[in-house]
């Protein structure tokens, strides 16, 4: 069965899975603003209604609230739904479904209800979406217990992570990103099965003075940073966490013991981000590991601007991972 | 209480030394009174008594060193005999590894050190909690013996999680080693060069640094650190890696030089004296100026500056995989032709891999020259525990201002002198390049 490892893209890695789920298993189905006729507004369920018919792949109108809702009913009576936010922004409007009902039904049914359901959809900022369409959602989810998060980085863990989530008897958010769709990657051939366990981080690049921790957009600039940082001798370890939840604890704190010294790289914003849980379990563990403070890059702390300049000055960037490595390791 | 402490006489003061006592043992003494003379790291003070009475008893002797905040003397009432237990043995003062046995293992409140400290001490977690990683239970003990140091809030040292751990695990005072990171942060690097130094002076029996037989060069004279000394050391060491380097940079005059080497080489047409080059001059004036100035001729070893009566020249050869820097021994009893030999039998052995170990050991500097790869002018790196070396440059011509003050066209070598700023100030390297510059200026002084 093993053949050639193949490059894909980020978007063509999720249209595989999603294919490979809706053939595996009938009660799977998909759900969303423009999955079925248009093929998706970023083209992900392109081929699918041919594929699979109307039945199965369903347009619905602008109501996330709606269909959120829907989705947790027929994940209770059984089925699989897999609903696509066009973006997370707009899985605001759903929220009530998807960190009330979704999460909490098997706990307060007395676990008479599992909800298998997959959210999945473009999350955080792109390029110049503005304040209202550039939300990082994984902080504000990640506070829910019950959900479980993803957020691959590349085509091989898109595809892996997807088809883990849809099979899993419980809710997941797939938070993917807009600014990936069209990145390339190796992968499995299309007839290896490809799974990647939740919870389960990859060291996407070796190094031994200090440890990049990164998710979704922020690894490829962690790796960008770690190429100039090697100019500059400092060997940096990349570690893609992949899920926010179930975090890799083991993963990062085998990093951290290896490198001591931290620099979390997050998408979302400072306060109470992402970054501000990995800091504490890091230091609430493996304090005696640690060499220097950790230090956090992630987007300003105000309302995306829209203004080109201003939003790239908000983002995070190679050059301000590079500038917090340098400051924790005093280069 | 009666007992008095090591004060604490400057802001950056961690450790006294007690020069002279003024009074006595069993002398009256009475507030305002000067006691003692204390050497602090900048200099040496009198010291007033803080109480009145009795001087019962006097724990540290005079040339003894004790940590601010140990005690020091006893001052009872006339009659009043001072706590028979609490007299400290000197080696006790200095909590190493051996002082882990002062405290039960399982407390983390300062040891021996006394009451004062268990109020200020920075509250500590009982125990670690253990982590999911399989990382083991760090050893507590060690850090009872560093916590004994901070004696107050003031003194706490800024260290890193992780260079407590080392510290601890090594049996290391953290507050006796110098942080270069932020603030002066001990960080881990730090640890491992304090780590790296004890055991290089530790298992040595022998007070300076092994070397092998035959090859350790002769101590002249052994000069003991004063307190302002061994803050240069410090601060320059944490300003710049282990070894502080400053560099000297001169400008010499080498048309004499180049005229003497022609005379050699023409009139000693098929001798060996057409064979001596401008290098070997270089050599033979870098070993007379250091038999002039040999204060220059040292190295730093950790409580001393040891100066040596000889001078073991070592000269830096490159070599396809790297460089080795073969030493001509007692370089000072040899004539400018005998040197120039050596140093060709030693490059050529070196290159040829024929060296006895015992070749490269005792160096007392060295002389690295890249003239030949037309380079300029350069500062090379100190090679430890050797006090400096000299970077010698091509001669190139040059338009210079001549004794008549008109432009005429010129020889000129760059001489760099790099040193280790713990042995050498800059005075004393400005000394040894004058008369280097000298020799090298008068070629014919090298011929004698």
């Amino acid at each position: 069965m093993s053949g050639e490892m193949r490059e894909i893209t980020y978007r063509q890695a999720l249209n595989e899975a999603l294919a490979e789920e809706l053939e595996r298993d009938p009660n799977v189905f998909l759900m969303g603003e423009e999955v079925a006729q248009y093929n998706g507004a970023y083209k992900v369920s392109q081929g699918l209604l041919d594929r699979f018919g109307a039945k199965r792949i369903i347009d619905t109108p602008i109501s996330e609230n709606g269909f959120a809702g829907l989705g947790v009913g027929a994940a209770m009576v059984g089925l699989r739904p897999i609903v696509e936010f066009m973006t997370f922004s707009f899985s605001l409007v759903a929220f009530d479904q998807v960190v009330n009902n979704a999460p909490n039904m098997l706990t307060m049914s007395g676990g008479q209800f599992n909800i298998p359901i997959t959210f999945r959809g473009p999350n955080g900022p792109a390029h110049q979406l503005g304040a209202t369409h550039s939300h990082a959602t994984e902080c504000l989810y990640a506070n829910f217990p019950g959900l479980k998060i993803c957020t691959p980085a590349t085509p091989r863990d898109a595809k892996g992570l997807l088809k883990t989530s849809i099979r899993d008897n419980n809710p997941v958010l797939v938070l993917e990103s807009e600014l990936l769709y069209s990145s390339k990657g190796m992968i499995e051939p299309a007839d290896q099965e490809l799974l990647i366990p939740l919870g389960q981080a990859e060291v996407k690049r070796e190094g031994s003075d200090v440890t990049i921790i990164c998710y979704a957009q922020t690894v490829p600039l962690a790796l960008a940073a770690a190429e100039t940082l090697e100019e500059e001798e400092i060997s940096a370890e990349v570690l893609d966490i992949r899920s926010i939840k179930p975090l890799d604890h083991a993963a990062i704190f085998q990093s951290v013991s290896k490198t001591h010294r931290v620099v979390i790289a997050e998408q979302d914003r400072p306060y109470c981000g992402i970054g501000a849980e990995i800091c504490f379990r890091i230091q609430n563990e493996i304090f005696d590991e640690l060499d220097a403070p950790i230090a956090r890059v992630s987007q300003e702390d105000v309302p995306m601007p829209y203004n080109e300049r201003l939003e790239k000055a908000v983002l995070p960037s190679a050059k301000k991972i590079v500038a917090a490595v340098e400051r924790v390791c005093h280069a | 209480m009666p007992e008095i402490q090591m004060p604490k006489l400057s802001d950056t003061m961690t450790e006294g030394t007690l020069v002279l006592w003024k009074k006595k043992k069993g002398e009256q003494v009475s507030t305002g009174d000067i006691i003692a003379e204390i050497e602090t790291d900048k200099a040496t003070m009198e010291w007033e008594s803080p109480e009145d009475g009795v001087l019962t008893e006097i724990y540290v002797e005079e040339g003894g060193k004790v940590e601010v905040g140990q005690k020091i003397a006893f001052v009872g009432e006339k009659g009043e005999a001072a706590p028979a237990e609490t007299k400290v043995p000197e080696a006790e003062k200095k909590p190493g590894p051996a002082a882990e046995t002062a405290k039960p293992a399982e407390t983390e409140q300062p040891g021996p050190a006394g009451e004062q400290q268990e109020e200020t001490a920075p509250p500590q977690p009982e125990k670690q909690k253990s982590t999911q990683l399989d990382v083991p239970p760090v050893p507590r003990k060690a850090e009872a013996a560093s916590a004994s140091a901070s004696s107050s809030k003031e003194a706490r040292v800024k260290a890193s999680p992780l260079a407590r751990r080392l510290a601890a695990e090594n049996g290391l005072q953290i507050s006796q080693v110098k942080g270069s990171g932020p603030e002066g942060r001990v960080t881990e690097t730090d640890i491992r060069a304090a780590m790296k130094s004890q055991s290089a002076a530790v298992p040595s029996p022998s007070p300076s640094k092994p070397a092998p037989t035959g090859a350790k060069p002769v101590e002249g004279a052994r000069i003991h650190l004063t307190g302002m000394r061994k803050v240069i050391a410090e601060r320059l060491v944490a300003s710049k890696g282990p070894v502080p380097h400053f560099y000297l940079n001169i400008e010499i005059d080498a048309g004499p030089l180049m005229m003497a080497r022609a005379e050699l080489k023409s009139a000693g047409e098929g001798s060996d004296t057409a064979k001596i080059t401008v290098n070997d001059f270089v050599l033979k004036a870098a070993v007379q100026a250091a038999v002039k100035v040999p204060k220059a001729n040292a190295s730093f070893d950790e409580d001393a500056i040891v100066q040596y009566s000889d001078v073991n020249l070592a000269i830096a050869v490159a070599l396809e995989e790297g460089l080795v820097t073969p030493v001509i021994q007692g370089a000072q009893n040899k004539s400018l032709r005998e040197i120039s030999e050596a140093v060709k039998d030693l490059a050529n052995r070196a290159r040829n891999k024929r060296m006895k170990p015992e070749e490269f050991e005792g160096g007392t500097f060295t002389v690295s020259n890249l003239g030949s790869y037309g380079i300029d002018n350069f500062s090379a790196i100190i090679n430890p525990p050797q006090g400096f070396i000299l970077s010698v440059g091509a001669i190139t011509k040059k338009a210079v201002v001549d004794d008549c003050d008109s432009v005429a066209v010129g020889q000129r070598m760059s001489i760099g002198m790099s040193c280790d700023h713990r042995v050498i100030d800059g005075a004393l390297g400005a000394e040894y390049l004058k008369e280097f510059r000298h020799l090298l200026e008068n070629p014919s002084l090298l011929l004698i």
